[in-house]
C-alpha cells in the first residue's frame, strides 16, 4: 500500500500541483483538499500518514507570512495536528508552509521553557522578494526528512525567509536538541555564516530548516519539490552527465520510507 | 468604536524604514532614520481586553514586532509623522483578511481599514513632508496623506442608491453639441459615431437611457473594437519630393495584412496543424501535443500606469491572466512576461511636466506591481525587457502576457439559450469606471485627476481563488462559455458573450463593494478578478456549491438568449436600457482613414565603419555594457518568482553564478513530459524606419527563442503595437508600413502571428506649455514556441574551454527569407547536439554578446580578429554568437550565411582582444551588473 499524502491548500496556495507531483514521484498517493473541508470534518485528516503545507501566499500574506491560516490551525484544528503528530505521522511545511507552521505552536515546539511561538520568519534582510538558488548543508540526525542527505542545491523564492528565534535560549536548543536540520551554505558545503547572498535573508545561524522535537515536523524556506529532475537545476545545461534525478527528491522518499517502515513495523 | 493599532518592529529591524530613507535622501533630504509602523483600524464592539489580544496574538509578531493600542498623545518634537491611509472604497485586501481573522479569533468585528505611518527623524518641516509624501510614500490618486496620528471616530459608508433613470437628450442635438457630449460624457466617440448614434435613436423613436450611451461608447472604444487597425485606409505613396507615386487600398488593414499572413501560412501547414485558434479569442492557441494547446496573449496598461504604476501593472497582469482563463472553456496560466519602456531613470532630473511621476518611481512601482500579483497568483513570471527612451516620460508603456495551457477539446465556447449569467470573484464597486474609454484617449497633465477613478487596484488572491474554482469546473464541464471582466466591465463581458443570442441582465443583482452605485456604474465598472461564466440551468447550483465551498463569490445576475437577440438591462424590476446586439456589434461606422507613406529612396548603400583604437574599444564596449538598456535587469528578475509550478528549465538568469542574460525562458507545463514551450520577446524602437523597425523586433523575437532551442516550425508570434495618436495621415503611414512588414516577415518565415493588440494614442500633453511628447513607434513581439525534448536546450554561457566560438551572420540582411533560412539551420544544429552555446546578437552588437557570453559563466573568449573597427558594435538582424561542441562543423551553414571564425573560449577570465588589450571578466560584470543594481 503506497503512503496517502494530503496536500492541504486554502485561498493563495500555489505550490500543491508541484509537491504533490514530487510525493507521487517518491511513491505516495496525493490528494489536494481546501482547508474548508478540514475544518467542516477534522476527523479528514486521520485517513492520511503524511501531512504536506506547500508554498504561495495563504490569504495573501496579509498581516504576516502564513500569519491567518496559522491563526485558523490554532483555533480550530490545534488537537487533531498533535493527534496526528503523536500518531507518528510526518509534516512538512515548505516556504509559506514553514512560514505557517512557525507561527502556530507546532514548530520548533516548546523550548528552553518557552511555550507557543518561540520563533519566527520575518522580511529578508533586503527587505525584498528573493528569487534564487542556494546551497545547502544538513545538519543534526533527528530529523526524519533529511535522512541521507548530502549538501544540496535548491530553489528559494520568498520574501519573509529570515528565521529568528525568541531569544538565545531558543537559539541555543535548537543546537542542542538537534532540532536545526538545514543551513544555508557556501558552494564547497561550508556554512554561508550570514552572508548574501549564500545567506540569501539574514537567518540567524544561516538556518534554513528545522524540525520539532520527535523529528517528524519538518519545515524549510527553499523548494524541494522544484528539483526533483535534474532539468529543473539552474545550471544542468553546463554539466554532463545528467543526474538521475534532482536532489530535493530524496526528502520526500525519506518520508515515504519513514511511513512504510513504521507501517512494517506495525506502529 | 473604532479602535486603532499600530504595529512595529523592535530592534530597528526595518528593511522597508531602510529602503525609505534612502530614497528620501536621494531626494537631497539629509534625514537619519526612518521608523514604519503599519496601522490597522478596527470598527468594532469588542472590549479593551480582547483589542489587546488582536493586537498582541494576531496583528503583531511576537518574536519581533511590538503592537501598541493607539490613544491621543503629544506629538513628537524630535520626530516628523507621514502616515498614508487607503482612500475610501479602495480595495485593501488586508483589511477584508485581517476580518477573517478576527472572526477565526471568535471575535465581533464590522470593518477594518490599514494604513502606514512613517517616522522621520529628525523634525523636517511641512514642505519637505509634503514633497517626501508626494514623492516616495503615497499616490493621491488612491490613498490620503496625514501629518498626524489619523483616527476617525468613524467610517464613511455609501449612499442609498438612485434609482431614476436618466435619459439623455440626443436626437436633436447639433454636431458640435454631439462632439461636446462625447468629451464631457466621457464617452470619446467620434462624431461619425455620436452620428450613427443619434440616428440609431432617431429610427428608435426615443432619447437613449445614460447606460445605453455607455455601453455604445464601451463597447466601440478603441481599446475594445480596435477600429482603427480594422479601419480600411487609403494610402498614398510619395517620393522624397512630397510627390505622389502611387496608391493603394485596404478595406480592412489588420485583417488584410496580418490576419491574412497567418491564413496563408495555416493553409499550408494543414498535416499537422499548429495554429489552432488564432484572432478570434482572448488568446491565440497552438498546438502543444495531442491532448493539449498553448495559449498566449499580451495586453498593455500604458495610461492606468501612468497614474498609479503599482496598480496599473498589478491590473495589467490580472487583467492578462483573466484573459487566459477566459481563453476558451478556461486555460491554465502557467508563465508570465512584462516588458517596461520608460524614461532614463539617473538622467531625468530637475522639475517634471504637472501629471508626470519620475521613471525611476515608475519602474519601482510596476516591476513591484507585477511582481505582487504574479507571485502572489503562482504563475512564474518568466520572460520580458526593459527599454529605456526620454520619449516614454509622460507615457510609459506596460506591457503584460501570459501563457495558458488548455485540453484542445475545450478551445471553443457558446453560451446557449436560457444559460444562466453568473459574476464570479471580486464584487463591483466605482473603481476602474470609465477605463475602456480613458485608455483611449491621450494622457494631459489633468487626467491624474479627472480620471483617478479609473485606477484599478487587484487583489490578486481574490483571483487565485476564482482560476482554482473556474478550472475545476471545466474539468466538470459547468459551464458553456466564459470571458474575463475586463475593459468596459460587464457591459463588455457580457455584450460580447451575448453577441448572437442576446441577454437580459438585473442589475441590482451585482455583489457590491458598497452601497450607493448608479445602474451604469455597476454596469461599466472595471472592479478587478471578475469572470462571467453562461451556465446551463442545470448546472447552476453545482457551479455555486463549488464556489461557496472555497469562499468565492458566485451570483446569478442574468439569462442569456433574447427572442430578438436584445441586450436588456433591468434595475430593480424597470427596463434601463435595450439595444439591439446587430447595432451594438456592427452599427459603428467604418470611415476610410488616409495614410501617407514615403517610398524607400534608393538603395542604402553598406554602412561603413570607423575605425577604434584598441582603448577605443576597451571604454566603448565598458559603456556599452553599462547602458540601462544593456545592462543587467537582475534586479527586476530576482524579484519575480519563476520556479513556481516547477516548470522552469532554461532560466531567465543562467550559467554557473546565475547571472547570465538568458535569451529565452523555457518550461515545462507538465512536469512528467519532456516537451516544452519557449517564450521570448524582441523590440527595437530605436530603429527610424517602421517597416525596418518591425523587421528588427520580429527578428529579434525569433532569435531569442532559437537561441534557446526552438524549432521555427513550432514558432507563432504576437504583436503589440504602441503608438502615439494616429490622427495625423504620417503617423497613420507608418502604422500601414509596420502591419505590411508584420505580413512579409511572417510569410517568410513561415511563422505566424495568432494574437495582438494595439494602443495608440500614447503621447502626454502638458497642458501648461502646449508641449506634445509623442512616444517613439513601438512594436513588441512576443514569441512562443513548442519544444519536443526541453533536454535539447541550450544556454548563452560559455561551457569548454578551447572551443571555438563562430559569428553567425546573414548573407543579405535585408532579405528576410534568408534570415528565415538561418535560424531554421541554427535550430537545427541546436537540435543535432552540435552546439553548446548560443546567444543572439542584438543592442550592443557581437562584442557585448561576447562579453555577456563571459560573464554568464565566468569563462573567458580570445578573438581572434583585431576588431579594430565601430562594426564590433553594429545591430542588425539574423546574428548569432556560437560555441561549438567538439569538432562540430558549420559546413550546413556555409551555403546560407556568412561564418565567421570569432573566438576560442580560455579558461582564463578575460576578454582578449587580438593583438591588443584584454578585459577582466570581473571588469565586464561590475560594468554590466553595476546600473540597475537598486
Amino acid at each position: 500500500m503506497k503512503p496517502r499524502a494530503l496536500i492541504l491548500r486554502a485561498a493563495g496556495t500555489n505550490c500543491d500541483g508541484e509537491t504533490a507531483y514530487a510525493f507521487q514521484l517518491a511513491g505516495a498517493r496525493t490528494e489536494s483538499l481546501h482547508i474548508n473541508r478540514i475544518l467542516e470534518n477534522p476527523a479528514t485528516l486521520d485517513q492520511f500518514e503524511i501531512l504536506a503545507f506547500p508554498g504561495g501566499f495563504s490569504y495573501g500574506d496579509d498581516i504576516a507570512a502564513g500569519k491567518i491560516l496559522a491563526n485558523q490551525l490554532v483555533h480550530h484544528l490545534g488537537d487533531p495536528l498533535r493527534r496526528f503528530i503523536e500518531a507518528g505521522k510526518p509534516v512538512i511545511g515548505i516556504c509559506n508552509g514553514f512560514q505557517i507552521l512557525v507561527k502556530t505552536d507546532l514548530l520548533p515546539g516548546p523550548l528552553a521553557g518557552r511555550t507557543g511561538q518561540t520563533a519566527t520568519l520575518t522580511n529578508n534582510d533586503s527587505g525584498r522578494f528573493i528569487d534564487r538558488w542556494i546551497h545547502l548543508a544538513p545538519r543534526g540526525d533527528k530529523c526524519i526528512w533529511t535522512k541521507n542527505i548530502g549538501p544540496i542545491d535548491l530553489p528559494i523564492a520568498h520574501g519573509e525567509g529570515k528565521f529568528v528565534p525568541a531569544d538565545d535560549a531558543v537559539r541555543q536548543a535548537l543546537w542542542d536538541q538537534n532540532q536545526v536540520a538545514l543551513v544555508y551554505a557556501n558552494e564547497d558545503g561550508s556554512p554561508a555564516a550570514g552572508k548574501s547572498p549564500n545567506n540569501p535573508n539574514g537567518s540567524v545561524d544561516d538556518i534554513a530548516g528545522i524540525c520539532d522535537s520527535t523529528g517528524l515536523v519538518f519545515g524549510l524556506m527553499p523548494h524541494p519539490e522544484r528539483y526533483v529532475d535534474p532539468l529543473q537545476h539552474f545550471a544542468w545545461t553546463s554539466r554532463a552527465p545528467l543526474s538521475s534525478e534532482g536532489q530535493g527528491l530524496q526528502i520526500f522518499r525519506n518520508a515515504v520510507v519513514h511511513v512504510t517502515e513504521a507501517v512494517g513495523a506495525g506502529v | 468604536m473604532i479602535h486603532r493599532i499600530d504595529v512595529r518592529a523592535q530592534d530597528g529591524n526595518d528593511p522597508l524604514g531602510a529602503s525609505i530613507s534612502q530614497q528620501i535622501r536621494g531626494l537631497g533630504k539629509n534625514i537619519s532614520s526612518v521608523q514604519t509602523s503599519r496601522i490597522f483600524l478596527l470598527d468594532t464592539d469588542a472590549q479593551n481586553g480582547d483589542i489587546s489580544r488582536i493586537a498582541h496574538e494576531l496583528l503583531a509578531d511576537p518574536i519581533v514586532e511590538s503592537a501598541e493600542i493607539f490613544s491621543e498623545r503629544e506629538s513628537s518634537s524630535t520626530q516628523s509623522r507621514i502616515e498614508v491611509h487607503l482612500k475610501p472604497g479602495v480595495m485593501d485586501p488586508v483589511a477584508a483578511s485581517t476580518e477573517m481573522a478576527v472572526r477565526d479569533l471568535g471575535l465581533p468585528i464590522r470593518q477594518v481599514r490599514t494604513g502606514r505611518a512613517f517616522l522621520i527623524n529628525p523634525k523636517l518641516d511641512r514642505k519637505d513632508l509634503e514633497l517626501i509624501a508626494a514623492r516616495v510614500l503615497a499616490n493621491g490618486v488612491i490613498e490620503s496623506v496625514h501629518f498626524d496620528p489619523y483616527c476617525p471616530t468613524k467610517f464613511e459608508t455609501g449612499r442609498e442608491t438612485q434609482t431614476q433613470i436618466r435619459q439623455v437628450n440626443l436626437r436633436n442635438l447639433s454636431q458640435p453639441e454631439l462632439t461636446k457630449l462625447s468629451r464631457e460624457g466621457h464617452l470619446f466617440l467620434s462624431l461619425e459615431e455620436m452620428t450613427a448614434i443619434q440616428n440609431y435613436f432617431r429610427e428608435q423613436n426615443r432619447e437613449p437611457t445614460d447606460i445605453e450611451l455607455e455601453t455604445l461608447a464601451q463597447t466601440w472604444s478603441e481599446h475594445c473594437v480596435h477600429k482603427t487597425l480594422k479601419s480600411a485606409v487609403e494610402v498614398e505613396v510619395r517620393d522624397d519630393q512630397n510627390r505622389v507615386v502611387s496608391s493603394r487600398r485596404y478595406k480592412n488593414l489588420i485583417k488584410e495584412t496580418i490576419f491574412a499572413s497567418t491564413k496563408t501560412i495555416e493553409n499550408r501547414d494543414t498535416d499537422n496543424p499548429f495554429c489552432l485558434s488564432v484572432f478570434t479569442d482572448n488568446a491565440g492557441a497552438v498546438a502543444f501535443d495531442e491532448t493539449d494547446a498553448v495559449c498566449f496573449k499580451v495586453e498593455t496598461h500604458n495610461h492606468p500606469s501612468a497614474i498609479e504604476p503599482y496598480g496599473g501593472s498589478a491590473t495589467g497582469a490580472g487583467g492578462v491572466i483573466r484573459d487566459i482563463l477566459g481563453t476558451g472553456l478556461a486555460a491554465k496560466p502557467i508563465a508570465n512576461t512584462d516588458v517596461f519602456c520608460v524614461a532614463y531613470p539617473d538622467a531625468t532630473r530637475g522639475p517634471l511636466p504637472k501629471g508626470v511621476i519620475h521613471p525611476k518611481r515608475i519602474l519601482q512601482q510596476v516591476v513591484a506591481g507585477v511582481r505582487d500579483y504574479g507571485n502572489r497568483m503562482g504563475i512564474p513570471t518568466v520572460n520580458g525587457a526593459v527599454y529605456f527612451d526620454e520619449r516614454y516620460l509622460g507615457n510609459p508603456l506596460v506591457f503584460c502576457g501570459c501563457v495558458g495551457l488548455i485540453p484542445r477539446d475545450k478551445l471553443q465556447k457558446a453560451a446557449q439559450n436560457g444559460d444562466a449569467i453568473v459574476v464570479m470573484g471580486g464584487r463591483t464597486g466605482r473603481d476602474g469606471i470609465h477605463g475602456a474609454t480613458f485608455s483611449s484617449a491621450e494622457l494631459t497633465d489633468t487626467h491624474a485627476d479627472e480620471f483617478s477613478h479609473a485606477v484599478q487596484i487587484g487583489n490578486a488572491i481574490t483571483e487565485k481563488k476564482v482560476a482554482d474554482i473556474i478550472l475545476a469546473a471545466r474539468d466538470l464541464n459547468l459551464f458553456t462559455a466564459i470571458t474575463d471582466c475586463g475593459a468596459g466591465g460587464l457591459s463588455s463581458a457580457v455584450g460580447e458573450m451575448a453577441e448572437k443570442i442576446g441577454a437580459t441582465i438585473d442589475l441590482d443583482k451585482v455583489p457590491l463593494k458598497y452601497a450607493g452605485l448608479r445602474y451604469d456604474e455597476i454596469w461599466i465598472s472595471e472592479a478587478q478578478e471578475r469572470m462571467v461564466l453562461s451556465v446551463p440551468p442545470k448546472h447552476v447550483s453545482e457551479l455555486l456549491k463549488r464556489a461557496q465551498d472555497e469562499d468565492v463569490e458566485a451570483t446569478v445576475i442574468g439569462t442569456f438568449g433574447h427572442p430578438n437577440h436584445d441586450l436588456i438591462l433591468q434595475f430593480r424590476n424597470q427596463q434601463v436600457g435595450r439595444i439591439s446586439m446587430q447595432f451594438l456589434h456592427n452599427g459603428i461606422p467604418t470611415p476610410t482613414r488616409k495614410a501617407i507613406v514615403h517610398a524607400p529612396t534608393s538603395k542604402k548603400s553598406a554602412p561603413t565603419y570607423a575605425p577604434l583604437s584598441p582603448d577605443a574599444i576597451k571604454k566603448k564596449l565598458l559603456t556599452a555594457l553599462a547602458h540601462p538598456n544593456i545592462a543587467s535587469k537582475h534586479w527586476i528578475i530576482r524579484q519575480y518568482d519563476h520556479e513556481v509550478q516547477g516548470g522552469s528549465i532554461v532560466k531567465p538568469l543562467v550559467g554557473p553564478q546565475q547571472i547570465g542574460p538568458s535569451d529565452a525562458a523555457v518550461l515545462r507545463p507538465k512536469l512528467s513530459s519532456r516537451r516544452g514551450v519557449v517564450v521570448g520577446c524582441g523590440m527595437s524602437p530605436q530603429v527610424e524606419d517602421p517597416y525596418e523597425m518591425a523587421i528588427a523586433s520580429i527578428d529579434e523575437a525569433i532569435r531569442n527563442v532559437v537561441a534557446a532551442g526552438a524549432d521555427p516550425d513550432r514558432v507563432a508570434i504576437l504583436d503589440n503595437f504602441c503608438w502615439p495618436s494616429v490622427d495625423d495621415e504620417l503617423t497613420m503611414g507608418s502604422l500601414v508600413r509596420a502591419c505590411e512588414a508584420c505580413r512579409d516577415a511572417a510569410l517568410a518565415y513561415g511563422i505566424p502571428f495568432i494574437s495582438g493588440k494595439d494602443s495608440l494614442n500614447n503621447q502626454f500633453t502638458n497642458k501648461e506649455t502646449g508641449q506634445v511628447l509623442r512616444i517613439p513607434r513601438t512594436l513588441l513581439i512576443s514569441a512562443i514556441g513548442v519544444i519536443e525534448d526541453v533536454s535539447k536546450c541550450v544556454t548563452m554561457d560559455l561551457k569548454s574551454s578551447d572551443a571555438r566560438v563562430v559569428l553567425i551572420e546573414p548573407n543579405y540582411s535585408t532579405d528576410i527569407a534568408s534570415l528565415g533560412q538561418l535560424h531554421r539551420a541554427i535550430s537545427k544544429l541546436i537540435r543535432a547536439g552540435k552546439i553548446s552555446s548560443c546567444h543572439d546578437i542584438s543592442d550592443g552588437g557581437a562584442i557585448v554578446a561576447a562579453a555577456e557570453m563571459c560573464i554568464a559563466s565566468g569563462k573567458g573568449l580570445l578573438l581572434n580578429d583585431p576588431l579594430d573597427t565601430e562594426s564590433a558594435f553594429a545591430e542588425s538582424p539574423g546574428r548569432y554568437l556560437i560555441e561549438l561542441t567538439n569538432r562540430a562543423e558549420t559546413s550546413d551553414l556555409d551555403r546560407i550565411a556568412k561564418v565567421t571564425n570569432f573566438a576560442t573560449v580560455q579558461k582564463s577570465p578575460k576578454l582578449t582582444f587580438k593583438g591588443g588589450p584584454e578585459l577582466e571578466v570581473t571588469d565586464l560584470t561590475r560594468a554590466w551588473r553595476g546600473t540597475l543594481d537598486w
